[in-house]
């Protein structure tokens, strides 16, 4: 009777007492994340289909965050429409801009994901919230509106991968450089299908935030799912986050004779600093290889690496210097705006001539705020890197580290963070 | 009768089938305009009613938007066939009402430019420029049925 934890959560979700990779379920959905760009069409369907209601109104977290604040017409409507619907149903959870923020930094921040639970939302990195020991899919309009809807999804369970994470970072390397490193072994369909379970001695040294860069990029690797555990530093950020939100959350643990389709052991300690190459995220080089590589643009920001941690860390490295290229810094809710302006860090990005951008998901996806002309190069800390993501379709995106990015940023070209760390 | 575009790359992603910068809309007939947009400018207007792309491994990787499908249902695309999908694009095709199409051996056997025609339910190809059949493991009957329908929001209306 040996589950994995995803399974365990499937099972619970489906009121099963056991599942199987391959089986079809229907599962209960506890937390529905909904943005501009995708649920403005799951709203028309519904409404189409004369469905035209929600399951739960307090279950359904919704925030403008690719296009807001609204970068043109088209946007704006968008936004409209999003900002109607939430306010017609009533959605207890509902960030209009001002307390909008880029949703997989908002939803954890903001206390809506608890472990054991099954969270869906309409954007392919919805698998960033398996940090917290959840069930967590990205889904198309469709499904969210079949989600919205009903409160419930059909899923394939999936086979689970197991990555064990061994020894510790050091100094200069971080979370980001493991994710690429993994997606550089397995390739952008090596988890197909899915689960990527992280586990290993070296996650109990990263913080949720640096945990959440890790389960953010499985996608990447075409993961249905990345799931770490629970513990401690999981606990500390919940009693922390929840505050006064439902608390009663159930922790699931793989079992010790789970089966896992493969395992695949990292040395973090050995990890040097990475640079996906364009134009796929698979594209990882170490630093020592690709160094000196000229750059016209760098981006620290986007849900994979917009949090306070990476702002800390970039501007640790820029404190004191001037950026040799347009360097543009976008925190990634309201709450770690103002937390990077009560820390001074803005003082520092300020003083080395960055911009600093509202919370938005801007130029990670090539809608706004720093949009590559032809022939350009960004060193970037977002997720994908492929063809045309950021601006031009001739121009090129290198995923690394806001400190990779820092460091490269007073550059002007692909450099080792760890001399500046 | 169906014209294959085929593509030999693996990994074309959703930035490729519709770049993010037209996202600002859910328009089926504006984003087909810029279908494919990014892997090959003139795909749009080579493709006729009922014509399939052909792909390598991992077709429609990245991005959950279901855009994408959209795009190429705007563009009168009959069927993507491709070695294998990427997991939400693969769903939401399903739930579209548009035919996702597994095929191992896709790209070597359907040339640029093959006539063909698909029986969905039996999984054969047939490929009439070649004068060959090629077969393929139908979706199971849930899907087709929810393809049948026209989707998911279909689907679910009719079982009601």
């Amino acid at each position: 009777m040996s589950m994995t934890i995803t399974e365990k959560i499937l099972a619970a979700a489906a009121r099963k007492n056991k599942v199987e990779p391959g089986d079809l379920i229907d599962a209960k959905i506890d937390c529905i994340m909904c943005h501009d760009v995708t649920t403005p069409a799951a709203i028309s369907m519904l409404k189409e289909k004369g469905i035209d209601k929600v399951f739960d109104n307090e279950k359904i977290v919704v925030t403008p965050d690719h296009f807001q604040p609204a970068k043109d017409i088209k946007s704006a409507e968008l936004h409209k429409r999003l900002d109607d619907w939430a306010k017609d149903k009533k959605i207890k959870n509902y960030y209009p801009l001002g307390r909008a923020g880029v949703c997989h930094a908002l939803l954890p921040e903001q206390g809506h994901i608890r472990p054991g639970e099954v969270i869906v939302g309409g954007d392919s990195h919805t698998c960033t919230y398996g940090a917290f020991a959840a069930f967590s899919t990205g889904i198309g309009s469709t499904d969210l509106a079949a989600a919205i809807a009903t409160g419930n999804l059909w899923f394939k369970v999936p086979a689970s991968m197991k990555f064990v994470l061994n020894g510790k970072l050091s100094k200069g390397v971080y979370s980001k450089d493991v994710i690429l490193d993994v997606i550089a072994k397995i390739g952008t369909d090596g988890a197909l299908y899915r689960a990527m379970e992280f586990v290993g001695p070296a996650l109990k040294y990263m913080s949720m935030e640096a945990r959440m860069t890790i389960t953010n990029m499985a996608i990447e690797a075409g993961g249905k799912n990345g799931i770490i555990g629970f513990d401690d530093t999981t606990k500390q950020y919940l009693d922390e986050h929840l505050k006064s939100k439902k608390t009663d959350y159930k922790v699931y643990q793989s079992d010790p004779d789970a089966k896992y389709e493969s395992v695949l052991e990292i040395d973090c300690s050995k990890l040097e600093p990475m640079v996906a190459f364009p134009h796929l995220p698979s594209g990882g080089k170490k630093i020592g290889d690709c160094a000196g590589l000229a750059m016209n643009q760098a981006y620290i920001g986007s849900c994979t690496n917009g949090r306070i941690e990476d702002l800390r860390i970039a501007a640790a490295i820029m404190k004191g210097k001037k950026v040799a290229i347009r360097t543009i810094i976008v925190p990634a809710t309201p709450e770690i705006w103002k937390q990077a302006m009560d820390e001074k860090l803005f003082d520092v990005f300020y003083a080395a001539n960055c911009v600093i951008s509202a919370p938005t998901c801007g130029a990670c996806l090539g809608g706004f705020m720093g949009i590559l002309a032809a022939t350009e190069r960004c060193v970037s800390t977002t997720n994908r890197n492929f063809v045309g993501r950021m601006g031009s379709p001739k121009s090129e995106v290198y995923l690394a580290s806001p400190a990779t990015a820092a460091a490269s940023a007073i550059e002007g070209k692909l450099v080792d963070c760890r001399k500046y760390v | 009768m169906a014209k294959a575009h085929v593509y030999k790359r693996d990994h074309i992603n959703t930035d490729e089938i519709i770049p993010a910068r037209y996202l600002n809309t859910d328009d089926t007939a504006e984003l087909a305009l810029h279908c494919m947009e990014d892997l090959d400018m003139g795909f749009i207007k080579k493709c006729k009613p009922g014509d399939c792309i052909v792909a390598g491994d991992d077709f429609g990787c990245g991005s959950s938007r279901e855009h994408a499908v959209w795009a190429l249902q705007g563009a009168k695309v009959g069927a993507v066939i491709a070695k294998n999908f990427a997991r939400i694009f693969y769903r939401n095709c399903i739930n579209c009402g548009f035919y996702p199409i597994e095929m191992a051996n896709a790209t070597e056997a359907i040339a640029d430019g093959d006539e063909i025609e698909i029986d969905y339910k039996k999984g054969v190809i047939n490929n009439k420029t070649q004068k060959k059949e090629i077969k393929f493991k139908p979706l199971p009957d849930f899907a087709i049925e929810i393809i049948n329908d026209g989707g998911l929001l279909n689907h679910i209306k009719n079982k009601k």
